[in-house]
Order: structure tokens, then sequence, then C-alpha cells
């Protein structure tokens, strides 16, 4: 970097330290109003004082936390509880909150955001924040600024020691200034940053909502298929059943009629057939079973009325639900592209990154699908939360549709078991260089000077007859191990090479 | 006519065997998994192959893929393959070759004996005989087709009954027509489809489901 470039970079960096400084003055302020607001709201009980004074803390914070991201580069999220769920009417509509019933939700949802506010940590580490800036990272990032106030003061008033403290300000400035900035970010994440606590509960509660949908959606599911066979299948093998009795009472007095029966019970037996086939695609489809999601893609590509393109590139098979799920999204898109888009042909593109799924389902329709609208769409949405799968669709009005699944963690990425060959690798890089260099080139040298000193060296405290043969002994273990370790490696990329072909 | 059975449920295979000696079929054998099924197919080669798709050891395509194995082995060995559930994929994977001596059916396509014996015998004199519900599929899968669009009714269902492989006095008696009555809407379907005509049955229906298959 050339000087006047450092030159502009310090400028700047002693003005975003000021500024910062600045900012944790006003901090202060706030810290010292939310103050009187919790003193008043917990000794007078002025409660509803509570929320907005927190509301005025966030605020601050989250100035500082934008500020952390702009100017420190440092990245703060947000480390606050989810908010809670608005209060749910009893049945009777109430509201009801611990042991009291209350006619209207306002007080329950008070209470609900009360305790949100108070029970989570960050609240109070916001507040400790602020209270507290000014004396560490604000002083930090401001001190050359005010070295350079109390100098320029001090120098006004006569006395040479202001000049020391402009020098020492100015002097500094190059590596501290920016040093200080990036370092008050840090300790604002420190504070304001999010805590493993507060993380891990955002987690839950996510997959709370997924499990939740899943549970549901598969109730429902299971009840499907019980009416299906309840009413289908089950009433048809007992419609044979008696069909079959009917013509075994038959079979001595009307051998036509028995005939004429058995006939019929065949016939049903085939649509009780057929109806349980229906049910089980719907349930897993037997080529998924048969052969794994690139053909069961294929065999949907042939069904469809569409001219559709299928392009497969995995590396392995799918565990089942992911699998099954994938190819229930794939279904799904397809079927809205022949029912709503007007499509003639259609994409999809199955590919793996890292241990990452990705399915692409593009046509040639009118676009204008919109997720939030259609009922299929969500429920793929829902199926795929369950694998944390996320589901993204560009549908603009005119077409083309492009719909984009990803699943993440959906492939096992092969590790290199720890083989003999990798442990003798290991083994071979990490200890050539100690026979190689130390016990074989240096030993060797020092034999040759005559040196007196033993040291370590192995092949010194040798008897002399042996000392040459323990030293060629070493370099030759030594280049031994390195061409192992690099034999092995070789072999072990071209490995690896085959493997991602 | 020598003929081997591969199914893994017994009831069923014991009765498939039954009903094909009960027609004068000679049961080489009958056998329960996909590598068994290789084995007797090169070493037998019987004159037909009944096979089920799912079977031992890894119940997923194993029959299918022993049987398309065998026919790698023996060019034009008649497999005829029964399964619970059909696919235009497996069809396909069956027809690719193009040399006939092919069946699909589904397993419930048993229960009418004659017509089942009917499809064995077409496959083992090279013929082929499609599930009703493989050629469904494929029709619906041409929806859009529109050569496929221009055929009326009647010759939709000729083509049909056609692409399951029957000949067309078998067409011409399913459908009260006469047979030349037949050979005048076969002629038009391959008119409109733009296929070169040809007398041999089987050539025929190759060619018609090779059109289908196109899409």
């Amino acid at each position: 970097m050339n000087e006047s470039g450092t030159g502009l970079r310090t400028v700047r960096a002693l003005a975003t330290g000021t500024a910062l400084f600045g900012v944790a003055l006003f901090g202060e302020l706030v810290a010292a109003v939310a103050l009187v607001g919790m003193v008043l709201s917990s000794v007078l009980g002025l409660i509803f004082l509570v929320p907005p004074v927190v509301r005025l803390v966030r605020r601050m914070t989250r100035l500082n936390r934008r500020l952390a991201h702009e100017w420190s580069g440092v990245e703060i999220d947000e480390p606050y509880l989810p908010e809670p769920q608005p209060p749910v009417p009893l049945a009777d509509g109430w509201y009801r909150d611990g042991r009291s019933l209350y006619r209207t939700p306002r007080i329950p949802a008070f209470n609900r955001r009360l305790s949100w506010l108070l029970k989570d940590s960050a609240t109070w580490r916001d507040f400790g924040f602020l209270a507290a800036d000014v004396w560490a990272g604000g002083l930090l990032a401001g001190a050359p600024a005010i070295l350079i106030v109390v100098g320029v003061v001090q120098v006004a008033g006569g006395s040479l020691l202001g000049l020391l403290w402009l020098l020492l300000a100015l002097g500094s400035a190059r590596w501290y200034a920016p040093w200080a900035v990036h370092t008050h970010g840090v300790i604002a994440r420190v504070m304001l940053g999010s805590t493993e606590k507060a993380r891990l509960a955002r987690q839950v509660d996510r997959l709370a909502r997924a499990r939740t949908d899943v549970v549901d959606s598969q109730a429902a599911e299971l009840r499907r298929i019980e009416r299906d066979l309840h009413d289908g299948a089950q009433a048809r093998l007992v419609a044979v059943g008696m069909t079959i009795g009917a013509a075994e009472e038959l079979m001595e007095s009307d051998p036509a009629a028995a005939k004429a029966l058995l006939a019929k019970a065949r016939d049903a037996s085939s649509t009780a057939l057929q109806e349980l086939r229906q049910l089980v695609r719907g349930i897993h489809p037997p080529v998924l079973a048969e052969r794994g999601l690139a053909d069961a893609v294929r065999a949907l590509a042939l069904d469809t009325p569409l001219r559709a393109h299928v392009t497969v590139e995995l590396p392995s098979r799918l565990d089942a639900p992911l699998e099954s799920a994938a190819y229930f999204a794939v279904s799904e898109l397809l079927t809205n592209a022949v029912r709503h888009s007007g499509a003639t042909q259609a994409w999809i593109d199955i590919s793996s990154a890292g241990d990452k799924l990705r399915i692409t389902v593009t046509d040639d329709g009118h676009g204008g699908a919109d997720a939030s609208r259609g009922t299929g769409l969500a429920g793929i949405e829902r199926r795929l939360a369950a694998f944390d799968g996320v589901l993204a669709l560009n549908s603009p009005v005119g077409g083309p549709t492009t719909a984009v699944i990803e699943l993440p963690r959906a492939l096992q990425v092969e590790r290199p078991p720890l083989t003999w060959k990798t442990v003798t690798m290991g083994i071979c890089w990490s200890l050539c260089w100690l026979p190689l260099f130390p016990q074989g080139f240096v030993a060797m040298i020092l034999k040759l000077v005559g040196m007196k000193e033993k040291s370590w060296f192995l092949a010194l405290h040798m008897p002399p007859s042996l000392q040459w043969p323990t030293i060629i002994g070493m370099i030759l273990l030594g280049t031994g191990m390195l061409a192992t370790a690099a034999t092995l490696s070789a072999q072990h990329r071209k490995a690896n090479e085959v493997a991602c072909a | 006519m020598r003929v081997a059975i591969a199914e893994d449920l017994h009831l069923l295979r014991e009765g498939l065997v039954h009903l094909l000696r009960a027609h004068k079929f000679d049961v080489v054998a009958a056998v329960e998994s996909g590598p068994e099924l290789l084995e007797a197919l090169v070493t037998e080669r019987p004159d037909v192959a009944v096979v089920d798709v799912r079977l031992p050891p890894t119940f997923t395509d194993e029959g299918l893929q022993a049987a398309l194995a065998a026919r790698k082995r023996v060019p034009g060995l008649p497999v005829l393959v029964l399964s619970q559930h059909v696919e235009q994929l497996y069809a396909r994977e069956l027809l690719a070759d193009g040399s006939g001596g092919i069946g699909y059916l589904l397993k419930d396509r048993v229960f009418n004996g004659e017509q089942f014996i009917d499809a064995v015998r077409r496959v083992a004199a090279g013929g082929t005989a499609m599930d009703p519900e493989v050629i469904a599929k494929l029709l619906a899968s041409n929806a859009r087709n529109e050569p496929v669009g221009r055929l009326t009714p009647r010759e939709r269902e000729v083509l049909e009954l056609m692409a399951e492989g029957r000949s067309n006095a078998a067409i011409g008696q399913r459908l009260f027509l006469s047979e030349s009555a037949v050979g005048k809407h076969t002629a038009n379907i391959f008119a409109k489809l733009d296929l070169a005509p040809s007398d041999d049955d089987n050539r025929r229906v190759l060619a018609v489901l090779a059109f289908l298959n196109e899409k």
C-alpha cells in the first residue's frame, strides 16, 4: 500500500474511533435513561415502563451492531430469544394466563412480552454494554482523539507537556487507530453477540415448528391411507370372500351360476389390487425402492405428458426418507407444471455439491406460480423442512418457472478411513526429517569436523567402527521414509481424483 | 415347450407351475432368486422364461436385471416379466434391443389363465405382450403428441391392442371386426404416424412401441 493510502486509512480510522467514542457517550446517556426507567418500574411499580425502555436499549444496541459491521468489520448476530406467540383464546373466548382468566388478550400478551424481555439475558447484557462501552471499547477507540484534545488544550495553555501527547497520539495513530476500531467491534461482539444458549433456543424453536408440521402431515397421511384401505381394498376383499362363499354353495345345484360368481370374484380381486397399487405408489413408489432417486425421476419424466429432460449426477443412493421427500417434491413440481403452467417441456437436474443435494426443475410455461398460494407447494416445503431442505421458486409472469430444491447433508461424504496407508503416510511425513537431518547429515558433518560434543546424535555414541554405518543407515532410513510418504500421497491423490470423476 | 419360472412367493410359484403344466408346458426350472435365475436361463436355455421383477437377495429389480443379463448372453431369449406394478422405464429397457420376444405384464393378468397362456406363447414365438396399463401410460405420456392426436377413436383402440402385441386376427376378434377391416385401420395408423408399413406382426408391434417410446 502506498503512503497516501495508509494516511487516508489512518485518518479514517481516527475519525471512526472518535465517532465510536461519541456513540459510546450517547449510549451512556441511553443507559442512564434506562436505569431511571428500570428503577421507576421496580421501585414505584410502573411496570408498563419496561417494554419501552427495553425497546430504547435495543434500538441503541442495534445501532451499535450495525456500526460494528460497517466500521469495524465485525459481524454481530442479534442474540434475542424468539418473540412469544400471541395468546390463543380458550374455547369460551377467554384468555388464560397462569391461574387467571382475562376477557381480552391485552394483559396476557403484555405478561408474555414482559417475561420474554426480562428473562432474556441479552436484555441485561445490552444494558451492561451501554453502561460500560464508554469506559472500555469507547475509551480505547477514542484515545487518540482525547490525547489530541488534551494536548491542544495544554499547548494553548503554554505547557510543553501537551506537545508530548500530540506526538504520541499522531505518531502511534498509524498502527493504533485501525487496531482500536477493530478491537472495539470485537469487544462489542462479546457483549452484544448471540450466546450459545440463545442460538440453541432459536434452533430448538425452528426444529419444534418443523417437527409439529411433520407430525401433523404424517398423521393426516396415515389417516388417508387408513381410509383408502378401509373403503377400498379391505371392502373389496370382503366382497370377494362373500362371492366365493356364495359360489361354493351354488357349486352343486347351479354350476353355471357358481362359475359366473367366481369370475366376478376374480374381477373384484383385480380391482382391489389396482387400488392397492395406487395406494402404494402414493406411499413409496416401487420404482423408487427398486432403483433409487435417479431412475424414479426418469420414470416420472416418462409418465408426464411433458417432454422432460433429466440429468442426474449423484455419487450414491440417498437415505430412503430423503429420497422419498425429493421424489415427491419433483413429482409435485411436474404435476404443477402440467396443470397450471401450460408448459410443453421440462428440465430436471439433480446434482450434488459436497454433501448437499440440489434439484432444479425448470419448465417453459407462462410462469406466475406463487409458493404461498398453492397447497401443493406448501406441502413440499413442509416435507423438505423436516430435512432442513428449502424450496426456492422463481416464476416471473411470462415464464419460465424455475424451482430449486436444496437439501443439506443429504449425501454421505466419504471421509478417508484411517487405513494403515494413511497412518504410515502420516508417520513418514512427520518423522522423516529426524533420521535424515539431525541423526544423518548433522551427525555426518560433526563426524567430519571431528567435534568432541556428542549431544543426542546416536551415531557419535556408537563405537568408532559403527559410526559411519549408523550415519549412512540414518540417511537411508530418512530418504526411504520421505519416498514412501511421497508415493503414498501420490496414490491417495490419484484415488481421490478417480472418486471425484 | 420348455419354460423357466422365477418367483419368490412360494404359493404363486406353485400356482404358475401348475397353470403352465396344465397347458402342456415343460417346466424345466422354478427358482426363487436372481442369481439362480441367471444360472437357469444360461444353462437350461428354456423356450421362454416367466420372471418376477422383484426377487431376493436384494428385493429390488433383481429379476429384471437377471433377465436383461441373460438376454445379453443368449440374444433373443424370450422373457415374460411379471410385476406388481408396471413402469414405462422398465418396458423401455426390455424393448431396448429391439429384438422382440418380450412380455411385460401385471401379476394380476395371471388370474385369467387363457389370456396369460396366450401371452406366454406369443412371447415364446418371438412376439411381444405388453400390459394394457403400460400401453395406457405410453399413450397418456404421448397425449400432446400430434400424430397420435390425429387418430380416430377406433384407430386408437386398434393401436392400443396392436401395441399390446396382438395380431390382426386377435384384434379383429376383440373388436368384432373382420381381419381386413383391422388391416385397413392399421394401414391408416401407420400412415398417420409416418411409419413404414410391414406385413410381419412382430415387427409392426415393435415399430409402434418404438414410436410411442420416442415421445
